[in-house]
C-alpha cells in the first residue's frame, strides 16, 4: 500500500506533533481508496484524551464515531491514524502494536526537543505480528 | 429481527466494503457471533486470543456503550443500530516498560492478580503509579495503606506535623510508640512494614504555591487529604494546570465527602465551590471534632478511586459528590457540573498559575482579637492572693465535662452577650477556653460591654494542665 499525502498536509503533521510536544499528538487522516494507493483529503487532529499524554496517545471512541460521520457524509473513509513520537523515533512500539486496527495508515512524526523529524507510515501485518512499512508519498497540491 | 451494524473503515474491506450491513439476532453476541462467522477475517481484530472483546474495540447500542448495559448480553431489537467503535490508541513504548512481577509479588497480589479486571498486566500498571498523597493524617492514613497494600508502586507524601497523641484516634498510620517523631518517619516505617516492595518518597514541607507545581508534577494521581480551605484550593488549581487527576476527600464531625476532580473531562473543586467559605465558618477537626472511623471510610474511598483511575476501571466518581453521613449510614451522591466560567479549568481561565491561597481564603486577613493576657502560673499567684477573682470558662458545655479548672464558670462564647447581666462589671475577670483563642474574643466582648477589668489566660486550660494542675486532664 500507498499513502500519498500533499506537502501541506506534511508540513501540518509536523507541526501538530511540535505543537503539542512533549505530549504526543494525534488525529485521524480521511481519504479515499485509489485501487492500491490511499490518498489523504484532510486531517482531523483530535484531542489525546491520555492523561500521561507523553508517553501515550487516545482517540476515545466518541471522537472517532464523530469523525467517522462526519467522512461519511463527505463520501470519505478514515485511512489512516496519525500521533507523534516525542523524543522517539518514528518506528512504532509494541504497544502500538497490540491496539493497532488493520487496514488504516499509521503515520508516525518522531519530534526531537521540540522539533519534527521523521515521518514514516506503517501498516499492520494480516496476522497482526507486526507493522510492516509503507510508501509515503508526498507532493505539492495541483 | 435485523438490525443494523455500522462498520468503521479500518473494518470494512472485510465486508466488502460496507459501511453498514443488516444482522439478525437478539443480542449484541449473537450480532458479533453471526457477524463473525459470516465474515471471518474480521474475528482476529474484534476478539483477542482468549474469546474476549479487544479493549479497543467499543460496541455501542443506539448510542449507548454495552460496557455500561449488559457487555455481550445487552438485547437488541429490530430497528437498533450497532455501531462498532475503534478507540485508538498508541505512544511510545509504554507496555514494554511495565516493571515486572518477582515471584514474591505474584504470590502477593494473587487475589488481584485472578480479578478479570486487574490481572498481571493491571498489578504492573498499579506497580508503575505514581500517587501522592496530601497529608499523612486522617484521610492519608488509610489511603497510603490501602494503596501499599495493593502495590502501587511509588507512594509520596507531604507533611510537616508530628505525631500528638490526639492524633491516634483516627490516624491509623501511627502508633503510640511513634509520639513525637515526624509523621513522615513513622509513616514510611509502617508502609514498608505492609509492602517493602512500596517506594515512599517524602516530602518534609507544608505544600505551598512556591513547591506545589514541583512536587506534583512527577506524580500521576494527586490525593488530598488536607484539613484546611486554602491547601484544598491549591491542591485542586495545581492538578488543573498540570492536568492531574484530584482525588478530594473531606471530613466533619460525623460527615464526610469525596469526588474526583480536574479530569478534562469532569468539573473541579473550584467548579464545586467556587468561593471559600468565610474564615473560621467551618470548624476544623481539631475545632469540631470528628469520628475516628470516619476518616477510616473516606480515605478508603479515596484510596479505591485512585486504584480505579490508574487502571482505568470502572466508573470514577467524576463528575459526582459522595456525601456520607455517618449516623443514618447513608450514602448519597450529587451531580456536579463543570462550570463554563470556572477561572481555573473553564474555556477561559483567569487563574493560569498558582496564587495566594491564604489571601483568597481570608486566612490572616482578620485582625486577630488581643487584649491583656495572664500565664497559668501568674493566674495561680493571683487567684490565691484574690479569691473573688472571677475565673471565666467560655468553652461548651461538653468541654467542661472532658476537663475543667475548679471553681470556674462556665458561659459558653456564644451565648456571652445574652448572658452579660450575670457579671459584676467591676470585678476582676479571667477569661479562659481551651488554647486561648476564644477567651481573647470574650475578652473583646466584655470590654466593649463596659468592663474594664478583663484578662484572657494565655494557651487556655491547656497551659494551666500542663503548667500548674497536672491532675487536670489534657484533649
Amino acid at each position: 500500500m500507498t499513502l500519498r499525502l500533499d506537502r501541506a498536509q506534511l508540513e501540518s503533521l509536523r507541526h501538530h506533533g511540535e505543537a503539542d510536544y512533549p505530549r504526543e499528538a494525534c488525529g485521524l487522516i480521511g481519504g479515499v481508496l485509489q485501487g492500491d494507493r490511499k490518498d489523504a483529503i484532510i486531517l482531523v487532529p483530535v484531542v489525546n484524551a491520555q492523561r500521561d499524554g507523553q508517553r501515550r496517545y487516545l482517540i476515545e471512541p466518541e471522537s472517532f464515531r464523530r469523525a467517522q460521520v462526519k467522512l461519511d457524509r463527505d463520501g470519505l473513509d478514515v485511512v489512516g491514524v496519525y500521533h507523534s513520537h516525542p523524543d522517539h523515533p518514528a518506528r512504532p512500539s509494541a504497544y502500538d502494536l497490540a491496539q493497532a486496527w488493520p487496514w488504516v495508515s499509521y503515520v508516525i512524526v518522531g519530534v526531537t526537543r521540540g522539533a519534527a523529524r521523521d515521518v514514516r507510515s506503517w501498516i499492520l501485518a494480516d496476522d497482526r505480528a507486526s507493522f510492516v512499512e509503507e510508501l509515503l508519498e508526498w507532493q505539492s497540491p495541483s | 429481527m435485523a438490525v443494523t451494524v455500522l462498520i468503521p473503515s479500518p473494518l470494512r474491506p472485510f465486508v466488502g466494503g460496507e459501511p453498514a450491513l443488516q444482522v439478525e439476532g437478539d443480542s449484541v453476541a449473537q450480532i458479533l457471533e453471526r457477524l463473525t462467522a459470516e465474515h471471518a477475517a474480521l474475528r482476529p481484530h474484534l476478539f483477542a486470543d482468549d474469546g474476549r472483546l479487544r479493549s479497543f474495540v467499543n460496541v455501542y447500542v443506539n448510542d449507548r456503550d454495552i460496557r455500561r448495559l449488559a457487555q455481550r448480553e445487552t438485547p437488541v431489537r429490530a430497528g437498533d443500530t450497532v455501531s462498532i467503535v475503534p478507540s485508538v490508541a498508541g505512544g511510545t513504548a509504554v507496555a514494554d516498560t511495565l516493571p515486572g512481577l518477582s515471584h514474591e509479588e505474584i504470590l502477593r497480589y494473587s487475589r488481584h492478580l485472578i480479578l478479570p479486571d486487574v490481572g498481571v498486566e493491571g498489578q504492573r500498571t498499579l506497580k508503575a503509579a505514581r500517587v501522592l498523597l496530601v497529608g499523612a493524617g486522617g484521610l492519608g492514613s488509610p489511603a497510603a495503606l490501602y494503596l501499599a497494600a495493593a502495590g502501587v508502586g511509588t507512594l509520596g507524601l507531604v507533611d510537616f506535623d508530628v505525631v500528638d497523641r490526639t492524633n491516634l484516634q483516627r490516624q491509623i498510620l501511627h502508633g503510640t510508640s511513634q509520639i513525637g517523631r515526624p509523621k513522615l518517619e513513622s509513616a514510611r516505617a509502617r508502609l514498608l512494614d505492609v509492602n517493602p516492595h512500596v517506594c515512599v518518597e517524602t516530602f518534609e514541607t507544608r505544600l505551598t504555591s512556591a513547591n506545589a507545581l514541583d512536587i506534583l508534577k512527577n506524580f500521576d494521581v494527586v490525593i488530598d487529604g488536607s484539613d484546611n480551605f486554602p491547601t484544598r484550593y491549591l491542591v485542586n488549581d495545581a492538578c488543573v494546570l498540570l492536568r492531574k487527576p484530584n482525588v478530594y476527600g473531606s471530613i466533619f464531625r460525623f460527615e464526610g465527602q469525596a469526588s474526583v476532580f480536574a479530569m478534562p473531562e469532569g468539573p473541579c473543586y473550584r467548579c464545586l465551590y467556587a468561593e471559600p467559605p468565610p474564615p473560621g465558618l467551618v470548624p476544623s477537626c481539631a475545632e469540631g471534632g470528628v469520628l475516628g472511623v470516619l476518616p477510616g471510610i473516606v480515605g478508603s474511598i479515596q484510596a479505591l478511586e485512585t486504584i480505579k483511575l490508574v487502571l482505568r476501571r470502572g466508573e470514577p466518581l467524576i463528575g459526582r459528590l459522595l456525601l456520607f453521613d455517618a449516623l443514618r449510614l447513608q450514602f448519597r451522591e450529587l451531580t456536579i457540573e463543570k462550570d463554563a466560567d470556572c477561572p481555573v479549568c473553564g474555556p477561559r481561565p483567569t487563574v493560569t498559575a498558582l496564587i495566594d491561597y491564604e489571601a483568597f481564603c481570608g486566612v490572616g486577613a482578620e485582625p486577630a482579637p488581643g487584649g491583656p493576657e495572664i500565664t497559668a502560673p501568674e493566674l495561680k499567684a493571683e487567684w490565691a492572693r484574690s479569691p473573688s477573682l472571677v475565673v471565666l470558662d467560655v468553652r461548651e458545655p461538653h468541654e467542661y465535662a472532658i476537663a475543667r479548672i475548679p471553681g470556674t464558670r462556665l458561659i459558653p462564647l456564644g451565648v456571652l452577650p445574652g448572658r452579660l447581666g450575670e457579671l459584676d462589671p467591676h470585678a476582676d475577670i479571667i477569661t479562659h477556653c481551651h488554647h486561648g483563642v476564644r477567651s481573647l474574643k470574650a475578652l473583646e466582648i466584655l470590654r466593649a460591654a463596659g468592663f474594664p477589668r478583663v484578662r484572657s489566660l494565655r494557651g487556655g486550660i491547656e497551659a494551666w494542665a500542663v503548667e500548674v494542675d497536672a491532675t487536670v486532664p489534657r484533649y
